[in-house]
């Protein structure tokens, strides 16, 4: 295991096209929901205790080398949201052409002929983590970070935030991102991909919906 | 002293209740049919669950058969003697050709209360199935207690669709925040389950600014709603439940 190959894949940086998404960030400033700082913060901490755990356990599940179509189905049953689901298949497939790219890898080939059209990005992205000779901690740790990393530079860009209270809110939930990362690991482990955490957010699913359906919007999701 | 209880119900294709079993705060009714359904009123479970209470209900639908279940009155969650938390387990089989409408009142839950809630369903290929979960955080004009409810449901053995909600002083932090309940007080699921949607799939669909339906990876939709109060949540899944299960 090389820490620098989990900065390489959790750096903003990497061509994946997660820049494009808000996670949820743009629904909720429209509807007066993020308007500071600590709006942003509690918006960070719900979205990582409920996607983001989810989310983290399906990426450590593929990194600790559980069955990605069975993972894939676990995903798309913890996604309610059509509009999420299409949102994470096409972030998926974007994140496998840069994936195969950096780390060739077998298991990315099989898993990008499986779905052709994309599957779930952690899913993709724990394939890729395994790829890149990383384990179930450092692909859920790279969930937890991309999960509220999302929302708080969209925040800025939305609210012109000043950027170094956005990062500022990061650094604060680090110790949660660790719990997080911690407990997802530690589900996948077991091993059970029906077990895996289902945590999920009302506001999340239903605003996702609404911004999809707006004629004008500055993120895909 | 805390309570264990596990009612039991059973229904067959011809409109019989062969296994109605009440057990403790469960109190299980057959009550007046409505149209082609059996109909079971859940009755007398206003001051359960309390702390370190496990209730349970077990329900087999079984093929071809018609069965309609709802409560008298809201299921209310209270603190108990115990500090472990509460534990409400429903489990539901329903199969094929069959039809369960699941249809209880509001869970709340009250100041200084702990609930695990977790309902598991598993359908066979052919069952139809509408849900309906509501959650109401606190009685009028006090906080919460703490909740949990995870839905899991399965069809033809695969998974469909897996929720788990956490509110209040000990669900992890956010949960009021503006990813999850964003200040609301109530919010609620209904799912519908058909085969039917496989070839006239559901279509999302917007109710105002608080409420949306879905359609998930599955011959099945899902209402989503947020309201400030039990009676606004109602009403919002009231309009979804006529829109998507007019059977």
């Amino acid at each position: 295991m090389t820490l620098s190959a989990l900065l390489v894949l959790a750096d903003g940086r990497f061509p994946a096209g997660g820049h494009a998404h808000s996670g949820g960030a743009e629904a909720a400033v429209r509807a007066g929901r993020i308007k500071d700082a600590a709006d942003l913060e509690s918006f960070c901490r719900g979205r990582l205790h409920t996607t983001g755990l989810t989310s983290a356990a399906l990426a450590a599940g593929a990194a600790h080398g559980l069955d990605p179509y069975e993972l894939d189905a676990a995903a798309d049953a913890r996604t309610p949201s059509a509009a999420l689901r299409a949102a994470a298949r096409r972030l998926g497939r974007q994140l496998m052409r840069a994936a195969r790219a950096t780390w060739p890898s077998p298991e990315l080939d099989a898993l990008a002929a499986a779905f052709p059209r994309g599957a779930h990005q952690p899913v993709v992205l724990g394939t890729a983590a395994r790829a890149a000779g990383l384990g179930p901690e450092e692909a859920a740790h790279c969930v937890a970070y991309e999960t509220v990393g999302g929302p708080a530079t969209a925040a800025v860009r939305l609210l012109s935030l000043d950027p170094y209270r956005a990062t500022a809110v990061l650094a604060r939930l680090a110790p949660e991102m660790d719990h997080v990362a911690g407990r997802a690991a530690a589900a996948a482990r077991q091993g059970d991909v029906d077990a895996l955490p289902a945590a999920s957010a009302p506001l999340l699913d239903l605003t996702a919906e609404q911004h999809a359906a707006w004629p004008v919007r500055l993120f895909a999701s | 002293m805390s309570l264990r209880a596990t009612a039991r119900i059973t229904a067959d294709a011809d409109g019989g209740l062969p296994l109605l079993v009440s057990d403790g705060p469960l109190a299980l009714r057959r009550t007046r049919a409505a149209g082609p359904y059996a109909r079971v009123t859940v009755v007398g479970a206003m001051s359960a669950p309390l702390g370190g209470d496990r209730l349970a209900i077990e329900t087999e639908v079984r093929d071809g058969a018609r069965l309609l279940v709802d409560s008298a009155a809201a299921t209310l969650a209270l603190p108990g003697r115990s500090a472990d938390p509460a534990a409400y387990d429903v489990r539901i089989a329903v199969g094929d050709g069959a039809v369960l409408r699941w249809l209880p009142e509001q869970l709340v839950s009250a100041a200084g209360s702990h609930l695990r809630m977790r309902t598991a369903v598993d359908l066979a290929p052919t069952a139809r199935l509408v849900l309906r979960e509501e959650q109401v955080l606190g009685r009028h004009g006090e906080p919460p207690g703490t909740l949990v409810t995870r839905l899991t449901v399965r069809r033809a053995g695969r998974p469909l669709f897996d929720q788990e909600l956490a509110f209040g002083p000990e669900a992890p932090g956010g949960w009021d925040g503006g990813a999850v309940l964003g200040g609301h007080r109530a919010t609620g699921q209904l799912l519908v389950v058909d085969p039917a949607f496989a070839d006239k799939p559901v279509e999302a669909r917007l109710y105002g600014e608080n409420a949306v339906v879905s359609p998930l990876a599955g011959p099945a939709a899902l209402a989503t709603a947020v309201a400030p109060d039990a009676l606004a949540l109602r009403r919002l899944l009231d309009e979804a439940l006529s829109e998507l299960a007019p059977f």
